[in-house]
């Protein structure tokens, strides 16, 4: 037995060492046309060989480590304590979610401009992870192509904007719902397919969108994206320094203040925040009413679900529809927020970011879905220096939270009636 | 004449993209036949192999070795054996420890691996495309001169002897070695396949080490055929092989040839008469049809939904 486990563990050390060293510790510098070979650092190489090392050592004394870690979960002092009654939780719960949009709020007249910028990028993330959430965490429909749906609704106000000088208000739901209708149209047939299959569908229609918009020069600028795209006003009052349309006034003259850029950058953010909280509030409805019940009863066991009477592609559809029309939702403030949008806004990467949050955040779950898509988003721009890794840090966390902890970190809980003991 | 030289030009560009395709799908198509589930990262596997056989061939030239078949033949050892080992890690990290849950879990396990993998070529390697030196260079040229002539370059012809070599060998070693055999019984049936003594676990590794190997093979050919890796490299050709393995019937590794010889043929008549920009379009749409209209494929077999 233990020299089979030597064996066992030498053989994975050697692998480590196979798989890290040619593209770790082997450099290719390209000059020009010709590409030379360079050795890394020192360090590099140490830190490979201490891997080999450490990967040597955990299968050796794989057993007794992994005694250990059970041990671990077992002296948590968590772990034995008593769930909060249901009326109790459910109290605690509203108060505390008033009290955080109370506070965000009044927040951004007291901090700086960038932050208050990055905090409406949090609330894009945030509708966007949410009405992912119906779609993958709810209805368990796997949609790597849900950027498509955002790309819509940011086109959709850009075109319109520049073609017929539509105003923010009048495109926000006329994106959404055109967004909805592509999650429709895109929906019906595709819905019949198995998870899996699903998912590459969907990979693959988020693609055909990019690289239309990226082709269709002569209607979407192509490459080169769409500029100039309004920002939204308030009752016919702009926020610009100068009015840019007839018939507006501006915020600043209206009021007597001093003009601010801080005003806009404000605003923008007050508006995603209304709308971040009306995604959530109207998800959390549906969550409630009988669709939302059928969506996780389709997830959960599809067979029955069918022999209950439910229908596969209304319920299915209606799920994907619904999480395409808050993309559109987000899509709408995103372009307003940039000013400029280009495909380079919605390639694949963006879809697997947001699949990253709802899926860190524990899958149907609206709290956990929220506390990702902040820390997502904030936490690479507090650690600026490691902004390079982020994507392998989220690579590898979704790895690990499927391994160790499927249901995210805040898992999703069921909303129920506890009956009075009846014994 | 023109027409059909051109005709034949674009047939013989499209067959030798969809050798390689064929290559990556039948990794795809072994993986999924087996446990069922779709190896997302399996195109950073090929994007892997075709960057250490680029790393072994600068090596080689910085040594002084440029002898040719000595240099392709070292570049595909080194490929293939990097390569492999990572299908197997990856395999062990990602893939057995959700193995058998829900059909999603395994997924985005993959898709979080895929992610990683790209990441961690493009933290060591940088972000920029590299040149692959062309090694082998030259063609045979057909037809009138001065005008339209049928070129078939040394280059398409290494690929298609060597992704002959590479699927006569896997399917003599799927119908006739040990191993091979225990890999078919798993694929029918993993349960029974276990009862009967087969060691399921080293089955399912050595179908991801073999995968894992032929896409190595594809990344040394198409690195070399196009002249330059970057970290995305197998991103879209991974989806393009998934493509091929599905057109072909997911699951049967005679359709995974078949699919990927005919997605790169579509692909290379859509970019030779409508417009290079949309080949990707017409790839990703072709599966989308075939998913909708024939999920089974060309080759497969229909799946039983038990209850």
């Amino acid at each position: 037995m233990a020299a089979e486990n030597i064996k066992h563990a030498f053989f994975c050390a050697v692998i480590t060492l196979i798989i890290a060293y040619p593209i770790l510790g082997l450099n290719l510098i390209p000059s020009g046309a010709v590409v030379s070979l360079e050795g890394a650092d020192g360090s590099t190489i140490a830190a490979i060989i201490a891997a080999a090392v450490v990967v040597f050592l955990f299968q050796l004394f794989r057993d007794s480590i992994m005694a250990r870690l059970g041990f671990l979960s077992r002296v948590n002092p968590l772990s034995g304590r008593e769930p909060m009654p249901q009326h109790k939780r459910a109290r605690l719960e509203s108060w505390l979610l008033t009290g955080i949009i109370v506070l965000a709020l009044f927040w951004p007249f007291f901090v700086s401009r960038g932050s208050v910028d990055l905090a409406t990028l949090v609330l894009i993330y945030i509708m966007l992870a949410l009405g992912l959430n119906v779609v993958v965490g709810l209805a368990g429909l796997l949609d790597l192509g849900y950027v498509a749906f955002y790309a819509v609704g940011a086109y959709t106000f850009a075109l319109l904007s520049q073609y017929t000088g539509i105003s923010f208000w009048m495109s926000l739901p006329i994106g959404a719902c055109l967004a909805a209708l592509f999650g429709l149209v895109l929906g019906f047939p595709v819905l019949r397919l198995r998870g899996d299959y699903l998912a590459i569908v969907t990979l693959g229609f988020g693609e055909i969108i990019r690289i239309l918009l990226n082709n269709w020069t002569h209607l979407t600028g192509g490459p080169n994206g769409i500029g100039g795209i309004p920002e939204p006003t308030l009752f016919g009052m702009e926020f610009g320094r100068r009015i840019k349309e007839e018939g507006n006034t501006s915020f600043h003259e209206t009021f007597g203040i001093a003009y601010a850029s801080e005003h806009k950058v404000i605003f923008l953010y007050l508006i995603a925040l209304v709308l971040a909280v009306i995604t959530a509030l109207v998800i959390r409805r549906f969550m409630r009413m009988p669709v939302g019940r059928a969506w996780e009863a389709l997830r959960e066991d599809e067979i029955a679900a069918r022999s209950l009477g439910l229908s596969r592609t209304a319920v299915k559809l209606s799920a994907f529809t619904i999480g395409a029309f808050f993309a559109g939702f987000a899509g709408t403030v995103f372009a307003s927020k940039q000013g400029f949008i280009s495909p380079e806004s919605f390639v694949f990467l963006e879809s697997a970011i947001i699949l990253a949050i709802v899926v860190l955040g524990g899958m149907g779950s609206q709290i956990g879905v929220i506390l990702a898509a902040i820390a997502v988003t904030i936490l690479p721009e507090l650690a600026r220096e490691f902004s390079d890794y982020r994507m392998l840090v989220f690579g590898a966390a979704m790895v690990l939270m499927m391994v160790w902890r499927p249901q995210g970190l805040l898992p999703m809980r069921r909303i129920h009636i506890e009956l009075k003991d009846q014994g | 004449m023109q027409d059909l030289l051109y005709f034949f030009q674009q047939l013989i560009n499209g067959l030798t993209i969809g050798s390689t395709y064929a290559l990556i799908a039948i990794g795809y198509t072994m993986v999924y036949g087996i446990i069922g589930m779709i190896n997302f990262a399996h195109g950073e596997i090929y994007m892997i192999g075709a960057y250490t056989a680029l790393i072994a061939i600068t090596g080689l030239a910085t040594l002084g070795i440029a002898w040719l078949p000595l240099v392709l033949l070292v570049a595909l050892i080194c490929a293939v054996i990097v390569s492999s080992s990572m299908g197997w890690a990856v395999e062990r990290v990602a893939y057995r420890p959700v193995r058998g849950r829900h059909r999603l879990i395994p997924l985005i396990s993959a898709i979080g691996m895929s992610i990683f993998l790209q990441n961690y070529v493009h933290l060591a390697q940088g972000s920029r495309n590299i040149g692959f030196p062309a090694l082998i260079e030259g063609s045979f040229r057909m037809g009138p001169e001065n005008t339209f002539q049928l070129s078939i370059s040394y280059m398409q012809i290494t690929i298609f002897i060597i992704t002959l070599v590479c699927m006569t060998a896997l399917s003599l070693f799927i119908s006739r070695s040990r191993t091979g055999r225990a890999c078919r019984a798993v694929s029918q049936d993993l349960g029974m396949a276990s009862l009967l003594g087969i060691d399921t676990n080293r089955i399912i590794s050595a179908t991801f080490v073999i995968g894992a190997a032929l896409a190595a093979v594809a990344g040394l050919l198409l690195g070399m055929y196009y002249g330059s890796v970057d970290p995305l490299f197998g991103f879209i050709a991974g989806l393009k092989a998934f493509t091929a393995a599905v057109l072909g019937g997911i699951g049967s590794i005679p359709g995974a040839m078949l699919g990927g010889l005919i997605l790169g043929v579509a692909e290379s008549m859509t970019s030779g008469y409508l417009s290079g920009e949309y080949k990707d379009v017409v790839a990703f749409s072709l599966l989308i049809l075939i998913l909708l209209f024939k999920p089974t494929g060309l080759l497969g077999k229909p799946e039983v939904e038990k209850i």
